[in-house]
């Protein structure tokens, strides 16, 4: 018994800061989503409004949301496999035995995950304009026209999708490695004895071996690439014709920018509602995996 | 990504900044913007020197994180004594109860007659027929445009109307041929629309809070816009993929460009020596004559939750004294917003300020509702659909409305209980 009083004390400091911090404001939050508190409501509590489940009503009819939730979903759709993608291929080039400078790459691959984005947003937007960026200049050289990637609604979001890879690729890139690294070795040299190719050896045994590895990075690259917000903000601001603007976006711009509290918590509890669902979508099929 | 990192540097920059000790002389706490928010504090150690006792402490903010800050500090109970206020963001502030009136202050302070302010510029400070603002420096936008290429194309002066204007742009594009064009109106800004709808007779918001782009002047001057770029005139495109404005404006890529003050000195700064009497400024053309445009600019405004507001408005009435204001001018080239010191020297003999100085008597206020950002900015998305051609124009005012009508939803009720309350305390009376 006094064990147990002592387990709850021991306990009670973290659970004391993440009621007062985290379930009081969700709490809140979720009751502000119920009202309609505004810029007058702030000026005066009286002008509150309990307008019951109207936010969500509202928010289900307005077309933005849904060109916001199209948009993100494009960019985890685009962005995630690209991402792994190129994660892979850098862990495997420099987990192979013939790369030199390993140690260089590593830093120099992981570099963009610890620059500032804001910084690095305005560089990508000399190197992706029109006229005058490297990229159409790169592009010109092999006989592609100039492609407007900020200016253009077509493009913008690719745009977008190419800077958040390559600003992210590294951090996966370093779990990965460390995945391919317990793959023993023994494995390889088996496979390479019994006359399987290059190609056959990456499918049947590196593969396999980086699953678990790359079901978590899948994971957490999706739930991440789903909270798309600083990419946007810096380098279009939601533009061209809103072509950029994701949930988290919409969200920010209600909230913080025209004030609109009670229908930016109804977009909140919507967004928390749908990674809740695609979560337990992953742990589903994470199962299967497994098996 | 980074919202939570995001809003927590700002709140920490808020708590760092409101952090104070108990002072002897009365500190006044001063939050400014921008450019003018550096030159202030050039400014303060004379008023200091005037008034010994009051200390002056300076917060610089960046405009586009000011809105957020003054919201969150009003919420916050965390408000300044004294600000330097967007005057577009008057009416919000105002309809929050942040703002003290400043009608009685102004009547008893000879130093600030109102006679010698513009009065466009002082009416966008005034909410509901009181006053909220003392206009401290003016940002109206107007026309710079390239005379060589003007006269080239056979003109000899700026345009007067609209008609004279579209007569020009034709005839510039028609000189200067498929790879260039006759103005410039990016995007993403929606400021020339926003004056060109200004310019109507019709306001864009009505009374009763309802939007009101269905009318036929602002049909008008959507049509007008949304021509240049139909017909060849403008590019169709936004600030970000114009990578130097002015080298393109020197290259001849526009000749028309709608901009305001600050202009004037990057202009003569980054244009080379040899092109500079090849630009000039011009007031907004009309539909018919001479045209308004944008009230726009900041004002010095006193907050109610203030314990020190006798010594903010001495500062008030200091940065509001003409020689302080010719200063003033000098340090940031913001124009000031009183006709005396319009007649200065410096004022009176620039080539570039004097359309401006024409352009301030005819300045008007936007819509004066808290929601009027918003509104602008489905401005902006809307035109540019419009101008990308996914919508027509008739689509367009049909789709403006029902926004405005949307985001006007909540003023409307309160209107109509403000009405309601109104009607009952006076039957209560008789």
């Amino acid at each position: 018994m006094s064990q147990e009083r002592a387990a709850w004390g021991f306990v009670a400091p973290a659970l004391v800061a993440l009621g007062l911090f985290f379930f009081l404001p969700v709490a809140a939050a979720l009751v502000l989503s119920f009202t309609d508190f505004d810029i007058y409501a702030v000026a005066d509590i009286g002008n509150l409004r309990f307008v019951g489940l109207d936010n969500y009503i509202h928010l289900l009819e307005t077309p933005l949301f849904w060109k916001a939730l199209g948009n993100t979903a494009w960019f985890v759709i685009l962005g995630v496999p690209l991402s792994i993608m190129m994660s892979l291929a850098a862990a495997l080039l420099l987990d192979n035995k013939l790369a030199r400078f390993k140690g260089f790459f590593r830093t120099v691959y992981f570099a963009p995950v610890v620059t500032t984005l804001v910084a690095v947003a305005v560089i990508w937007r000399y190197l992706l304009h029109t006229k005058y960026g490297l990229v159409n200049w790169a592009l010109g050289g092999i006989g592609i026209g100039p492609i407007d990637w900020l200016g253009d609604p077509h493009w913008s979001m690719p745009a977008i999708v190419l800077f958040a890879v390559w600003k992210n690729f590294g951090y996966n890139m370093i779990i990965i490695l460390a995945g391919l690294q317990t793959i023993p070795e023994e494995l390889h040299e088996a496979a390479r004895i019994d006359g399987a190719s290059a190609f056959q050896r990456l499918r049947h045994v590196t593969l396999p071996g980086l699953a678990p590895v790359l079901l978590v990075v899948s994971i957490l690259t999706m739930a991440g690439y789903f909270q798309l917000f600083a990419e946007p903000y810096v380098m279009t601001q939601g533009g061209p014709v809103e072509s950029t603007v994701s949930i988290l976006y919409f969200m920010y711009e209600q909230g913080f920018r025209w004030w609109n509290l009670g229908f930016a918590s109804a977009i909140a509890f919507v967004l928390f509602l749908i990674m809740f669902a695609l979560t337990l979508v992953q742990l589903k099929v994470s199962e299967r995996w497994t098996q | 990504m980074k919202l939570f990192a995001v809003l927590t540097a700002g709140l920490a920059a808020m708590l760092l900044g409101s952090c104070s000790n108990a002072p002897a002389t009365t500190v006044l706490d001063v939050w400014a913007m921008g450019r003018e928010g550096e030159v202030v504090g050039d400014l303060v150690p004379e008023f200091e020197r005037e008034n010994p006792g009051v200390k002056v402490r300076v917060q610089q903010l960046p405009f586009t994180a000011a809105h957020e800050k003054l919201l969150t500090a009003f919420v916050g109970n965390a408000m300044p004594d004294m600000a330097q206020l967007g005057n577009s963001w008057v009416p919000e502030f105002a309809t929050l109860g942040a703002l003290d009136p400043l009608d009685g202050r102004v009547a008893a302070t000879p130093a600030i007659p109102r006679a010698d302010y513009y009065p466009g510029i002082w009416d966008s400070n005034v909410v509901d027929g009181r006053l909220y603002g003392v206009p401290w420096y003016v940002d109206t936008r107007l026309l710079f445009y390239r005379r060589d290429i003007l006269k080239r194309a056979g003109f000899g002066h700026p345009p007067r109307d609209w008609a004279e204007w579209r007569r020009q742009m034709e005839a510039i594009k028609k000189l200067v041929g498929p790879d260039k064009y006759a103005i410039y109106l990016p995007l993403n800004e929606y400021e020339p629309l926003e004056i060109l709808g200004l310019q109507a007779s019709e306001p864009m918001v009505t009374d009763d809070a309802r939007g009101n782009f269905r009318s036929a002047g602002f049909r008008k001057a959507l049509d007008f816009y949304l021509g240049t770029m139909r017909d060849g005139l403008a590019p169709v495109v936004a600030t970000t993929q114009v990578a130097n404005v002015w080298d393109e404006f020197d290259r001849g890529w526009f000749s028309f460009y709608i901009t305001g003050p600050w202009q004037i000195g990057e202009f003569k700064r980054r244009l080379p020596p040899g092109h500079q009497n090849e630009w000039m400024t011009a007031p907004m053309p009309g539909p018919d004559g001479p045209g308004v445009s944008n009230a726009g600019g900041s004002s010095l405004v006193l907050f109610k939750s203030s314990t020190k507001k006798d010594a903010a408005w001495k500062l008030v009435r200091f940065l509001s004294r003409p020689d302080i204001q010719s200063r003033f001018h000098a340090l940031t080239g913001d124009l000031p917003p009183r006709i005396s010191v319009w007649k200065t020297p410096e004022l009176a003999n620039d080539p570039y300020a004097k359309a401006f100085g024409e352009q301030m008597m005819r300045v008007r206020a936007t819509p004066k509702v808290p929601e009027w950002e918003q509104i602008a900015t489905d401005l902006k998305l809307v035109s540019e659909k419009a101008a990308h051609g996914e919508l027509t124009a008739d689509q367009a005012v049909a789709e403006l409305d029902k926004r405005a009508d949307e985001t006007l939803a909540k003023r409307r009720w309160i209107l109509a209980r403000k009405k309601l309350g109104g009607v009952s305390r006076a039957e209560a009376r008789s």
